[in-house]
Formats: structure tokens, sequence, C-alpha cells
């Protein structure tokens, strides 16, 4: 009769490996879709993770660091002046910094690599009050990972990243996404 | 699910062909075969014997060499679907326009193919799927077959069941004359002069050579998953890095895919051989050949802890001229001349001129890459840059708008002022177009010349699965070649006191060499003569029948 548990326990041990082989088979498979899936899309930094911390210069000469607005929701938005969608959201974006800035959001608008002339004549355009800075070797753009414009990044006063989002957005999500960043 | 107890006492796993100690036929199926199936070596094939939950169905399902074989041919077919039509990765369009390109190069046919999907078929889900079950396979059937195998090959024993021995397929029965201690060390005596490894157990011997043969399929099983990891590994952030940038000539920028570096484009050159055309050359109406494509950049990197836009402590890493074959080798990464562009223009020249009298009052040089707001040309006259549009694409609501950031088609809205047109006036410039919104004016910007850059375009490879594809390969290799080139032989034999002789032999493939090795030690040890059973009987000659025209025992795993 010990030969009968010898073999449950056989069996058992069988079970549990087999179980373990099929796991990690699945696993790197599931890993493999997954990633192949979402390699091509416009994967922006992660959701949940640290966003990249970064200084550029504004039009008027200041230096904006992403660390120093800890503690305050940062509406990161990736724009051009040859983007369409990004011309429609600005004035929206503005009024919304104007809503938000005394609720701790602030706004910031990275332009990819243009020249200060024509960026100076899109803020004078559309009287645009929230800082307005320039990347000029694509290097955030690059940390973020940006490709396709508008892209905005939601950034928590922790400096998490909690929502990325491509494409134009109308006022009211503005809004919305603004709050979702507003210090508690 | 009992053990079966074989006659010799030994008890064997549920599904065992042969017994694993004495070797006896165990089921009905193999006590009727003239010749036992060796392929296993009789082994219980795992998958085949539990088959309770639902792990165990799954794994009983991967183990199928007929789903293993099924699978294959499913994943050739659908990677050769995927040569029909060039594959995305290759179509130089935009993802927004690929539809339509498939359309109009291959017309309906190519619209079916890009709908299905199939124009990116590698890097579909299924695809992938396919694969993966393609790998599962491998890795489970492997196991199932190669540890039983195994098992079976390390702990066998040299007498074996005359029942196993007669179902051979080279089986010999006979008297000799000897005595059987002198017989048995004579075979013992030819076996390892032909480097076998000779086993003797009283009255038994065993010969065998080769045996690591039998793994070869293992092995290069073993290859085909570390190759298919390396694949996969190219998905995990680090392992694996493929972009491209441009820079144009002057331009410093971070390197995609590449943290913390910047590239400076110093100078982008490109020379041809200046021979007059001839020969092959006049024929295809080459008219130029390049001889060298190359730009000479500066590599900069961040200092440590440096953030991304924080240009300002730049460390100079080096100069380098990357040129076609020469890249730039950096940490793993490598960046390649890939293309260029000539000419894109960098600034253009104009003269503040009096459209009467065509004097000039000056000359305006508009820095394309940063244009200025006003330019002061003394004597109270001066011109505003209000509008500059680089790639100039109309007018909506009288604004001029700009398709893209790049001064393909710069277009200037000026405000002219001089002593004589104090108010200003306002002119609009595009090549070869000049408009005057407000009116006829006294001067205008007379186009005078352009300064023009050129642009690299460079690729960014870093791929540290290559040492493991390589890995891979050269196991998988080393795998087929085993399994290949050499074979596992195996011969028993047993003299019995009186002089009975039972001999069997066993190969996995190449029986012709076995022959051989068999008329030697027969030959040699005045044994008796040996018969194939597979062969059909030729009246005794089967020994000197070198014609064997049929095909040799193949049995690969």
């Amino acid at each position: 009769m010990s030969r009968g548990f010898i073999n449950l326990e056989k069996k058992k041990k069988r079970l549990v490996t087999r179980t373990i082989i099929l796991a990690i088979l699945a696993i790197a498979i599931g890993y493999t879709v997954y990633g192949t899936a979402t390699k091509e899309k416009v994967e922006l930094v992660a959701v949940g993770s640290e966003a990249p911390n970064f200084t550029l210069v504004d039009l008027n000469g200041e230096k904006h660091k992403l660390s120093d607005y800890r503690g305050q929701g940062v509406f990161l938005n990736f724009w051009g002046t040859w983007c369409k969608p990004c011309e429609k959201e600005m004035p929206a974006m503005n009024s919304q910094y104007q809503v938000f800035k005394d609720l701790g959001v602030q706004t910031l608008a990275v332009n990819i690599a243009q020249t200060d002339l024509e960026v100076q004549n899109f803020v004078d355009k559309y009287d645009l009050t929230f800082p307005v800075v320039i990347d000029k070797t694509k290097s955030v753009m690059t940390a973020y990972n940006v490709d396709n414009l508008p892209a905005t990044v939601l950034i928590d006063p922790d400096g998490k990243v909690v929502k990325i989002t491509t494409g134009e957005m109308t006022e009211a999500t503005i809004a919305s996404y603004m709050e979702l960043i507003k210090p508690k | 699910m009992e053990n079966i107890i074989c006659a010799c006492g030994h008890s064997n796993p549920f599904g065992t062909k042969l017994c694993e100690k004495c070797g006896r036929p165990l089921t009905e199926e193999e006590k009727q075969n003239k010749v036992v199936d060796m392929r296993y070596d009789g082994t219980a094939i795992r998958s085949k014997t539990y088959n309770k939950s639902i792990v165990d169905k799954i794994w009983n399902f991967f183990s199928s060499v007929k789903v293993g074989i099924a699978l294959i041919i499913i994943t050739l077919i659908a990677a050769s679907i995927g040569t029909l039509l060039p594959q995305e990765f290759y179509v130089k369009a935009s993802d927004m326009e690929k539809g339509a390109y498939y359309e109009d190069v291959y017309g309906f046919v190519g619209k079916i193919y890009y709908t299905l999907g199939l124009s990116d078929l590698y890097s579909s889900w299924w695809f992938q799927i396919l694969v993966g079950m393609l790998a599962v396979s491998i890795i489970v059937a492997s196991l199932d077959r190669g540890i039983p195998l195994y098992k079976s090959l390390k702990n066998q024993r040299v007498k074996r069941h005359e029942s196993f021995l007669k179902r051979q397929r080279i089986v010999a029965e006979g008297q000799i004359t000897a005595s059987p201690e002198e017989t048995l060390s004579k075979v013992e005596k030819k076996m390892t002069e032909m480097k076998y490894i000779v086993r003797r157990d009283g009255s038994a011997l065993l010969a065998e050579k080769g045996r690591f043969s039998r793994y070869g399929p293992y092995i290069n099983h073993v290859g085909l998953i570390i190759f298919l990891t390396g694949v996969m590994l190219r998905l995990v952030p680090g392992f694996y890095v493929d972009e491209s940038i441009w820079v144009r000539e002057g331009e410093t920028r971070a390197i995609t895919g590449m943290d913390g570096y910047f590239i400076e484009n110093r100078d982008f050159i490109l020379e041809t051989h200046d021979n007059a055309p001839q020969g092959e050359q006049l024929k295809q109406g080459v008219n130029v050949v390049a001889k060298n494509f190359q730009t000479d950049i500066t590599l900069y990197k961040q200092p440590k802890d440096a953030i991304a836009g924080d240009t300002e402590n730049l460390e100079k890493v080096r100069d380098y001229s990357i040129r076609v074959n020469h890249p730039l080798k950096e940490e793993g990464y490598a960046l390649y001349q890939m293309d260029y562009r000539l000419n894109e223009l960098k600034q253009m020249n104009f003269q503040l001129v009096n459209k009467s009298t065509e004097q000039s009052l000056g000359k305006v040089g508009i820095d394309l890459t940063n244009p200025k707001k006003e330019y002061d040309l003394g004597n109270g006259v001066s011109v505003k840059l209000l509008v500059y549009t680089p790639d100039f694409s109309g007018f909506e609501n009288g604004v001029p708008q700009t398709a893209t950031s790049v001064p393909n088609n710069p277009a200037f809205l000026f405000k002219m002022t001089t002593p004589e047109t104090p108010k200003g006036e306002t002119s609009f410039v595009a090549i070869k177009q000049t408009l005057e919104p407000l009116g006829e004016n006294q001067y205008k910007m007379k186009f005078e010349s352009v300064e023009t850059r050129d642009m690299s375009g460079f690729t960014i490879r870093k791929d540290r699965t290559i040492p493991i594809l390589f890995v891979g390969g050269i196991i998988f290799m080393i795998g087929v070649a085993i399994g290949s080139y050499w074979n596992h032989r195996r011969l028993w034999l047993q003299v019995e006191p009186d002089g009975h002789v039972l001999m069997a032999a066993h190969v996995n493939k190449n029986m012709f060499s076995m022959k051989k090795d068999l008329d030697a030690v027969t030959a040699f040890a005045g044994l008796p003569q040996y018969k194939d059973q597979l062969e059909p009987s030729e009246e005794g000659e089967e020994s000197t029948n070198r014609g064997n025209t049929k095909k040799e025992g193949d049995n690969t795993l």
C-alpha cells in the first residue's frame, strides 16, 4: 500500500510540475502578444509610473522644471503650430488654465522644436497665459516617447502619470482632466 | 492506472510497451509485432498515460506529435501567406495611407490582404500564438519523450528477455562449438576495438555505441527554444532598440532610444565619382555614382543625474564620421548612416527695393531656424516679420497656414517701413508668389538667394538578443548534426553454457554500417549468421547483399 501512496505523491508532483511549466509558457506567450500589440501604438510613458523629470526654457527665458511643480497637478501638453487639433484645443486649455491655476493645477505646453518667432506669434494670437516652453533638442519629446500630436500627459501632485491622451480634447474633457489631478 | 508487473517481477509504469528491466513485450500489440518499435525504447510516453485533470489534458494535447506536426504545417502556411505581398514594414506609406496604398498597388486583392491584417502578419496576435503553441508543443513533447528515453537508456540491463531480442530487426540464433566464455571475450574484444562500450553480465553481453545520438533531436529542440526566447526578449525593454532620427546640419538633438545622448550634425558629405559616364553606367543612364555618404558628428552625453531638456552641461563624448558600413558604436548602440536629404532651406536673403526705381534699401537675411521679429536696416528703414510659416499650405480665414514645421515652402508676411512709407506696407511673400493684401505697395522684398543645409537620417540599433540567437542557432545545429551523422548502435549477445547463441542488434538509423560492424564481429568470433527481419528473405544472401534498396530504418527520435 505504501507503493500506492508513493504513486499518489508522484502524481501530485507531476501535476504541480506540469502546471508550472504550462503556466510559465502561457505567461511568455501572453507577454509576447501583449508586448507586440502595444509596441506599435503611441505608448508614452507608462501610466502609474513617475513622470520623467525635465527642464525647459519658456519664451520669457524662464526655466520650468517639472519637479518644481511637485504638490501641484501638471497638465503637460505637447504641441506644434502646424498641428490643427493642437491649435483648436489651445483656447479651451487657456480658459481652463485660468480656472484651475488657483486650485493647484499647472498647465505646461511643450512645443516641438519650432522657432521662437512662430511660437511667440502663436502665443500672441491666442493670448496664451500659461507657460509655453520649446523642446529645441526634442529631448523631452524623446523621454516621453511622443509620436503624434497633440499629446497630453496628466501628472498628479506626487509626480505620477495619471493619464495619457492623444488627439484633440474638448473644453469639458480638459476640465475633467484637470479635476483629476487637482490636489486633494 | 495500475502499474504493469512484468513476468520478470519488475513493476513498469502504465503505458510501458517493453519491460524496463528485461524487455519483454507488455502490450498485446507489441506481442503481435514481429519487430518491436524501439523509437523510445519501449518506454511509456507519459502523456498517453494520465488524462484526468484539465492540466493533464492540455499537456497531453501539446505532447502529441500529430498536434506538433499540424502546428508546424499551419505555421508554415501562415508564414508563406505573409510573403505573398510586401509586409507593411517595407511599405513606404504613413500609417493612415497604408490601406489606400495596398488597394492602389495591388487592387482588390491588396484591399482584402490589408483588411484581413495579412499585411502585418508576423506581428499579429494569432501568428504569435501559433508560434508560441509550437514552442509549447516542442517543449512538452520533448519532455514527455526525452526524459523517459534518457532514463531507460541510462538504466538499461545487459540481460534481456528472449522475446525482446527475438523481436529486434537483426536477430541471429544458433549453436557454437567454441566455449561460451571464449566467444563472449572475442566479441568483447572486437566490439571494444570498434569503439563500442561493452558491458557483461554473466552469459549476456551488451555492446553500445553512439548513445548520445539519440539525444540529437532534443538538443536541437533546446536550441530552437533558446532561439525563440531570444526573439521574445526583443520585446523586453533594454534588449532591442531600432529607431531612426533625422538631424539637420548644425542641429543638436536627443537620440531616440539612447537616453541621455545627443548628436550634433556638423556636416553631411556626399561624394560622387567624377568620371565621365561610360560603359554600363552610360547604358543604364546613370549620371553620377556615389562614392561616399558621410556625416561628421559630435556625440554628447548628459552628465549623470541630468534631466531631459537640460542641455547646458553636455559632455562631449567624441567626434566621429559616420559612413555607410562604419556606424558609430557606443555602449552597445550603433548609429548607422541610413538616409540623407540635400539642400533644405536654411536661410533666405531678400533685398528691400523700391518697385519703380529698383533701388535697394538694404539686405534682409532670414535665418529660418531662428527668424527675428524685426530687421532694422538703419535710417528709419525696417522690416518686420509678422508671420512666418515654414511650410505654407494656403490661407484659412486670411491667415497663412503651415502644413509641417519643416521649411519646405517658407512664406512670410512682412511689414516694410521706410521714410517714404512711415505707416508701413504689408507684403506676403512665398516662393514664386507675392501678395499685397492691403493695396499697392511702393516697396517690395526682392528675393535674392538661399542658403541650404543637408539632413542626415540615422538608424539607432541595439540588439542584445544576438548572442542568445547565436547560441540557440549553434545548439540547434549541433543537435541536428548529432542526430544526423551519428547513430546509436547496440548489440545484445547471450551465450548459454550449452553453446546456444542468441544475438540481436538495433540501430536507430544507418543499418548499413551496423551490418558492417556485425559482419566483422560475426566473422571474428564465429557467431551464427544474422537475419534482417524487415528484409524480404532472399535465399540466404542477406550477408552478401549490399544492394539494399529499401530505406533504412530511420528512427530519428
